[in-house]
């Protein structure tokens, strides 16, 4: 299996507070991998930290067998190759939907708009955002614009796509129309790390289920044995206290 | 009857308070434009994200000390105050002799700077920090985040201030008078001069003032609305996903793992 993101020794604190003890995993291509576990665990964090929106105070971060944490490192054409779905959506309020997904194209990866445009539409058909690509942001409901900010993040065209909590901000109406077009992706073989509260898909989608509890991974493993063979005693409590 | 008095004012004089005005539009509008270019490149500058080590952090830290003293000076101090240093000041130190309609144009933009440059800073840390993040999250640095997503969004947000600074600015032209600035006050300067009329004399100037700064903050409003977009946006027809067909969701997960 082929390495995509491999995180060793991680360590991130905020001044005296430890938010990151020692995380130590991977991402193997292809691979569907959801992070679970209480508020304050750390998920966030630690997803923040991969793409480094959040500097690690220790350890390393190895992508393509190079430390990413080294300064020597391109952050900015590193961070291309990751993509993320912001738990508030974030999409460029001065961009129509289209536009939202050309302009990291056209000036970050510097394609032709032409190439940008046939690209973002591929992809904002994909999740069934196609025919709002007039629409600014501000006229979307919460789903629509959790989906277009998906679209955003594909048309990069990045190895491994981060879901920080992608459906805690929206309606019970519009988190199905977000975790379809998420069931979609992961059926299609893409990279995809996901920190969410939403265990039935967890449990239906990802290939590996890592749980984190203040600040350490827990527990690891396939959907099967975390969710219904806990070993952890702290898993087995997380489990009971969110069993729906 | 004062009221008789006035329209002979005006109808003898008219051109001198055209000509007044004409130009304290002229001042006004470049001293706004250029005084926001300064403003936003300082506001820019101040909110650059501190470097981790090294020359880049101390020069950055010099380069703000200097624009925070310049922004505090030409805030702290009235105009007619620094027109009168920059006009007389000028051929002491630099040894040059300004023209006072570019010395007039110099002192706006300079002053009209050191504020929008604060209202610019105000401006960028409002803007959520989740457009930041997104714009990082997709690779772009700090001059492409402000380009192409930050910046737009504070110069929508901005514009009634700048707006606000421009109606200012009209008024506040009238201190220029002091380095003879043929604007519209010094103008009614010597009309009151010739005919002794100083009451009607400047009823009429107030009545261009005003003229002048109501309509300009009409067309500023209209501005801000054009600036917003069309309210509505239009639904391309086509085929909804729900409705989708089994051989195009085949031909979609083709599309996707090429």
């Amino acid at each position: 299996m082929d390495k995509v993101i491999e995180v060793q020794h991680l360590k991130k604190s905020y001044g005296s507070n430890e938010i990151l003890r020692d995380i130590n995993f991977s991402v193997n291509k292809g691979e569907v991998v959801c992070i679970i576990g209480p508020s304050g665990s750390g998920k966030s964090t630690l997803l923040r930290c991969i793409n480094l929106l959040e500097k690690p105070s220790g350890g390393s971060i190895i992508y393509h067998g190079q430390n990413i944490l080294d300064h020597k490192h391109d952050v900015y054409k590193y961070r291309t190759k990751l993509g993320m779905v912001f738990q508030q959506f974030n999409l460029f309020n001065n961009h129509n939907v289209l536009s939202n997904c050309v302009v990291g194209q056209t000036k970050v990866l510097k394609r032709s708009v032409k190439e940008a445009e046939e690209i973002a539409m591929k992809y904002l058909n994909v999740v069934g955002m196609g025919q709002y690509i007039n629409a600014k942001p501000r006229q979307l409901s919460g789903g629509q614009k959790q989906r277009v900010a998906i679209a955003r993040a594909l048309a990069m065209e990045p190895d491994v796509l981060l879901f920080d909590e992608p459906t805690s901000a929206l309606d019970p109406e519009m988190v199905g129309e977000v975790l379809a077009v998420m069931k979609e992706l992961a059926q299609s073989g893409l990279t995809m790390l996901v920190v969410t509260h939403e265990m039935q898909f967890a449990r239906e989608v990802s290939d590996r289920v890592v749980f984190m509890d203040q600040g350490v991974i827990a527990e690891e493993g396939t959907p099967e044995e975390i969710f219904n063979h806990p070993k952890q005693e702290r898993t087995k409590e997380f489990l009971k206290r969110v069993a729906r | 009857m004062t009221w008789g008095y006035i329209v002979d004012i005006f109808k003898n004089y008219w051109p001198m308070f055209l000509r007044g005005a004409g130009m304290t539009l002229f001042i006004s509008i470049i001293g706004t434009v250029v005084g926001t270019l300064i403003g936003l490149l300082i506001g820019t500058i101040r909110t650059i994200p501190t470097p981790e080590r090294g020359i880049s952090k101390i020069l950055l830290k010099l380069v703000n000390y200097i624009l925070t003293a310049y922004v505090e000076f030409f805030r702290g101090t009235p105009m007619i105050v620094q027109a009168s240093v920059i006009y007389y000041g000028a051929p002491l130190f630099l040894g040059i002799d300004l023209d006072r309609i570019f010395a007039a144009l110099l002192i706006v933009s300079i002053n009209t700077g050191a504020y929008i440059a604060e209202i610019v800073r105000g401006g960028i840390i409002s803007i959520d920090k989740g457009q930041f993040e997104a714009a990082h999250a997709i690779g772009m640095n700090h001059t492409k985040t402000m380009l192409y997503v930050v910046l737009p969004q504070v110069i929508r947000n901005i514009l009634p201030a700048v707006g606000n600074e421009f109606v200012v600015n009209i008024k506040d032209t009238s201190v220029l008078n002091v380095i003879s600035v043929t604007e519209l006050f010094f103008q009614s300067k010597s009309i009151a001069g010739n005919n002794f009329r100083y009451f009607e004399t400047y009823f009429i100037t107030s009545i261009v003032y005003l003229i002048m700064t109501l309509t300009v903050t009409r067309i500023l409003r209209m501005l801000e609305r054009r600036l917003d977009g069309p309210d509505n946006f239009n639904v391309i027809p086509g085929n909804q996903m729900q409705v989708e067909k089994p051989e195009d969701a085949v031909k979609r997960r083709e599309a996707l793992r090429q």
